[in-house]
């Protein structure tokens, strides 16, 4: 039995000397271990770690439910933390949602686990970041790299338990260029699997083709995006829109059963292919398993915890989070899924495309813009999924199949459900990327993507 | 052990360990907050967080270790790590590290509280959340949300400098929001703002926003809206409620003048900034009536602090002075690099992260006008008030903003209500157009500022009052 789980274990048994065997109980406990290490002006800056567990109880006696949680897990303090569940859960408002506890159910499979990256030392990383650095030629260079692992246990009163481990490695960092600048990101289960003078030399490229920028005008362009561009699209698309809650709703634009993408299109949730930052079980202990939200162009699922399940007379589809109550649930370990994607490591390219396959949805392109990546992506109505935001990190004009020039950054204003919709894909790339989420939780697997249409409304100007 | 000898622990295994400068925070934390949705209690959250993070210098490389146990083993052997960290740094370090001086504070800070707000029941506070989101339900509104959040903080830092101060801080706030839904589109209308108006205060704060007596109000507006005619499009006269123009602040002139942002340390992130060092105390930032201050001192701001995470204690400075950018958001290291002698702007969001520059409490002086006033002397104009979209790029000067609600201004009156009201413009630009600004300052909190990696939530305050911009690009669209 792992610590965390003998430590749920042990919570169980402390509500029911309080509370007695009457109250329906859950109790997750999550061991975190971060480190990071960020550089920027060409130097490490700053540099940390953690390790902690946190306990997360929730408890349902007499039609009421609360919940609390606390790191300081010595046994006073996992005492302190039942008590004062066990009260507030006797004040608390009735709760006419509650949706019962997960029953016992076998896992689907885990997150991907990398026992190097779990011992990985601060010198493992900062000899990355000096790979990073001197690979951009004495461009200046900024970014970050960070492994986390994560081990947790899951118990509830109904006999559910869970236990399971997982890695993460991700490396993101900007090469400039006299105000230019140019990006490489990548996550991975093994730090092994970064190589800091492969992404240091993709950024530098990068931010090469990016000098003396010109400024075109706004209005809708033909657009290949790359992984990172398209990442942003899959969590907005995730966050907003495959979110059971929303959907339930009806403020998400998700209508099931319809034709709503292209039909290139289909994305999958998949946190147990041995390769996400996943555990076995969700936050109410429902095994996490691969979920098919989009089927090639057709809307046929959304992400559901119990409660959002209940009130949709669905199941759990195992994505709930702890207190996102108000959020709802939505997948986190989404990626385009597309017969012919080749998931060997990408081939790189001349210039700034990050690899060959983005070349070869440039070289179709009679007058377009290449996008390396989005930032401060920002919903104006969820309905629509209608997103502003601006290019970052490298665009360019595309003619007759060709990069000409570098483009100023642009503001787009853009629903992203439409960018995707029937007839507005014109070609996946060929190598999907691994893209980590800044916060740490979630992974966006994604090709480049060819696009008939994106609405930029200003240029850098305004 | 307690918190201080916990923290003066670590920063002696830091030394120990090679390190020429180390601090330590204790912090334990209590957060509570709960949600309403149509008329029910959704979520109760009692969230409980302790323990140290040590930050050690060696060379002139940092590192930084937490951990959630303060037992005598646990917090040396953090320390001993923070060193260690700091010399793998070195392995691509930098020019030298200083820190500029602040004065050694040994003293005991706390904010205001009229009435605790972890003391108030449950459920009286459940029976307002319930309430308020009823009458939203049964004035029009098809999801009727309200929430409540507490932090009560309590935090305990030592340096090897001599630093010895322990601060408690108590924040809370409230808010509630009105959404209507069509086939196309959903509308929403929130009070005082979305997800609440927050201070260093007690449960006063939250009674004093009567969110009963709003709630009919914006349900109904956000019915209205379904069915108001779109903002147009084109440049005009634009007029911003207070709370809007608080946001304003918070992206295109707090977050502007972090030095670490300035400095390139954000680059890859945050993003840097579009002003230049050598044009502080020189450049025109805004027009005259631009008066912007950095002051954590102001009672009952979501900003406010006794001394900051780096143990400089709190005091006011200007950041624009009549539209002339003269002071930034500092820390002792980043105003060494910059060659500046002030501090006082470093926090971190508790205890497992790293302090680093943020906003404090950054917001206008009042100006010479009402909103009254503004709309009387505005011809052909729009009126745009409560944020609902916010989006900015990496050197914090092009911006779009999208509001919840828009009227027409014609002949110095409110007109018509306007659906889906966006502007957008360039910082300086839309500063510099400021031509007429509300006395009728309130300090808006902002609990939910992201930054850093890992990433840190800040809390900050921003003063800001009704103002009017001239030759503003609105209505943009999908």
């Amino acid at each position: 039995m792992s610590a965390e789980l003998e430590m749920a274990s042990r919570v169980l048994d402390r509500v029911r000397a309080v509370a007695g065997t009457g109250v329906e109980t859950e109790v997750v406990v999550d061991y975190h271990a971060l480190a990071l290490t960020r550089f920027a002006n060409s130097f490490i800056h700053q540099n940390v770690a953690e390790a902690a567990t946190a306990v997360r109880l929730r408890l349902h006696l007499d039609g009421r439910t609360a919940s609390a949680a606390t790191t300081v897990v010595s046994d006073s303090g996992l005492a302190d933390l039942v008590d004062r569940t066990v009260v507030a859960s006797r004040t608390a408002p009735v709760d006419p949602g509650w949706p019962g506890l997960a029953p016992p159910a076998r896992p689907a499979g885990c997150g991907g686990f990398d026992a190097g990256t779990a011992a990985a030392t601060p010198a493992e990383r900062a000899a990355r970041v000096r790979s990073f650095v001197d690979a951009a030629g004495g461009l200046e260079t900024a970014g970050y790299i960070r492994t986390q692992h994560w081990r947790g246990g899951f118990a509830n009163s109904a006999g559910q338990s869970s236990t399971g481990e997982t890695t993460q490695a991700a490396m993101d960092g900007i090469a400039r260029n006299a105000g230019a600048d140019g990006v490489a990101r990548l996550a991975a289960t093994a730090l092994s699997d970064l190589d800091g003078r492969v992404l240091g030399a993709r950024a530098a490229a990068k931010a090469r083709a990016s000098a003396d920028p010109v400024e075109l005008p706004p209005g809708r362009y033909e657009v290949v995006l790359e992984p990172a561009a398209v990442a942003d699209l899959l969590h907005n698309l995730a966050v907003w829109g495959f979110n059971g809650k929303a959907f339930a709703e009806r403020r998400s634009f998700v209508a099931l059963g319809e034709s709503q993408f292209d039909p290139s299109i289909t994305l999958v949730d998949d946190p147990v292919d041995g390769c996400e930052i996943a555990l076995p079980h969700d936050a109410e202990g429902t095994p996490r398993q691969r979920l098919v939200l989009v089927d090639a162009g057709i809307t046929s699922a959304v992400a559901h915890d119990r409660r959002t399940g209940a009130r949709a007379g669905a199941e759990s589809t195992g994505h709930a989070f702890t207190d996102a109550g108000m959020f709802g649930a939505f997948p986190v370990n989404l990626r385009i899924a597309a017969p012919a994607l080749d998931q060997s490591p990408s081939a790189e390219a001349d210039g700034p495309a990050a690899d060959s396959s983005v070349a070869a949805l440039v070289a179709a392109v009679a007058r377009g813009v290449l996008v390396t990546d989005f930032w401060y992506t920002r919903v104006l109505d969820p309905k629509t999924l209608a997103v502003t935001g601006l290019t970052r990190n490298g665009v360019w004009l595309i003619e007759d199949g060709q990069v000409t020039r570098p483009v100023k950054n642009f503001r787009f204003t853009q629903s992203y459900p439409q960018a995707l919709g029937p007839g507005a894909v014109l070609g996946i790339g060929a190598y999907p990327q691994a893209q980590p989420d800044s916060w740490a939780v979630a992974r966006w697997t994604a090709p480049a993507l060819r696009l008939a249409s994106w609405n930029f409304t200003g240029g850098a100007s305004g | 052990m307690t918190h201080f000898d916990a923290a003066t622990a670590a920063v002696e295994a830091a030394l120990a360990a090679g390190a020429r400068y180390a601090d330590a925070r204790v912090m334990h934390r209590r957060y509570e907050s709960m949600s309403a949705r149509n008329g029910d209690i959704e979520e109760l959250k009692q969230l409980e967080s302790a323990g140290l993070g040590v930050r050690a210098l060696v060379g002139s490389s940092w590192g930084f270790f937490a951990v959630p146990d303060i037992a005598n083993g646990t917090v040396r052997e953090a320390g001993h790590r923070a060193a260690e960290i700091a010399a793998a740094s070195a392995m691509v370090a930098g020019p030298a590290a200083e820190l500029v001086p602040t004065t050694v504070a040994v003293d005991s800070w706390s904010s205001g509280c009229e009435t605790d707000p972890l003391a108030v029941p449950l459920s009286d506070k459940g029976d307002l959340l319930a309430g308020a989101t009823a009458v939203m339900r049964d004035s029009g509104a098809d999801h009727a949300e309200g929430i409540y959040q507490i932090w009560d903080t309590n935090k305990w830092f030592v340096s090897s400098e001599g630093h010895r101060i322990d601060q408690h801080i108590r924040e809370c706030g409230a808010g509630i929001s009105a959404t209507a839904i069509s086939a196309g589109e959903t509308q929403r209308r929130s009070y005082p703002s979305y997800r609440g108006q927050y201070g260093t205060r007690g449960w006063d704060l939250v009674s004093a926003l009567d969110l009963l007596a709003h709630a009919p109000r914006i349900a109904e507006e956000a019915r209205a809206l379904l069915t108001a005619p779109l903002c147009p499009t084109g440049t005009t006269t634009l007029i911003l409620g207070g709370e809007q123009l608080a946001l304003q602040i918070h992206e295109s002139v707090g977050h502007a003048i972090e030095l670490d942002r300035i400095l390139g340390w954000e680059a890859a992130f945050a993003g840097t900034s579009w002003l230049d060092l050598a044009r502080l105390g020189s450049l025109q930032y805004g027009s005259e009536l631009m008066n912007i201050t950095i002051d954590p001192t102001i009672p009952g701001a979501l900003g406010t602090f006794g001394y900051d995470d780096e143990g400089t204690p709190a005091a006011a400075r200007d950041a624009v002075r009549a539209g002339t950018w003269v002071g930034v958001l500092a820390g002792r290291d980043s105003a060494a690099v910059a060659g500046l002698d002030y501090a006082g702007s470093v926090r971190a969001d508790g205890w497992a992260r790293l302090p680093m520059v943020r906003m404090t409490n950054v917001g206008l002086e009042p100006g010479p006008h009402t909103l009254d006033e503004i709309i009387a002397s505005t011809d052909d104009g729009i009126y745009m008030d409560m944020n609902r979209s916010w989006s900015i790029d990496d050197k914090r000067l092009n911006f779009q903003f999208g509001c919840e609600i828009g009227w027409e201004v014609k002949g110095g009156k409110v007109g018509r209500m306007l659906r889906n009201p966006t502007y957008t413009g360039i910082g300086p630009v839309f500063w510099r157009s400021m031509d007429m600004l509300s006395s009728e300052i309130v300090p808006w909190g902002t609990p939910n500022c992201g930054k850093g990696q890992p990433g840190q939530v800040g809390h900050t305050g921003h003063p800001a009052a009704p103002a009017r911009f001239t030759d503003v690009r609105v209505g943009v669209r999908a």
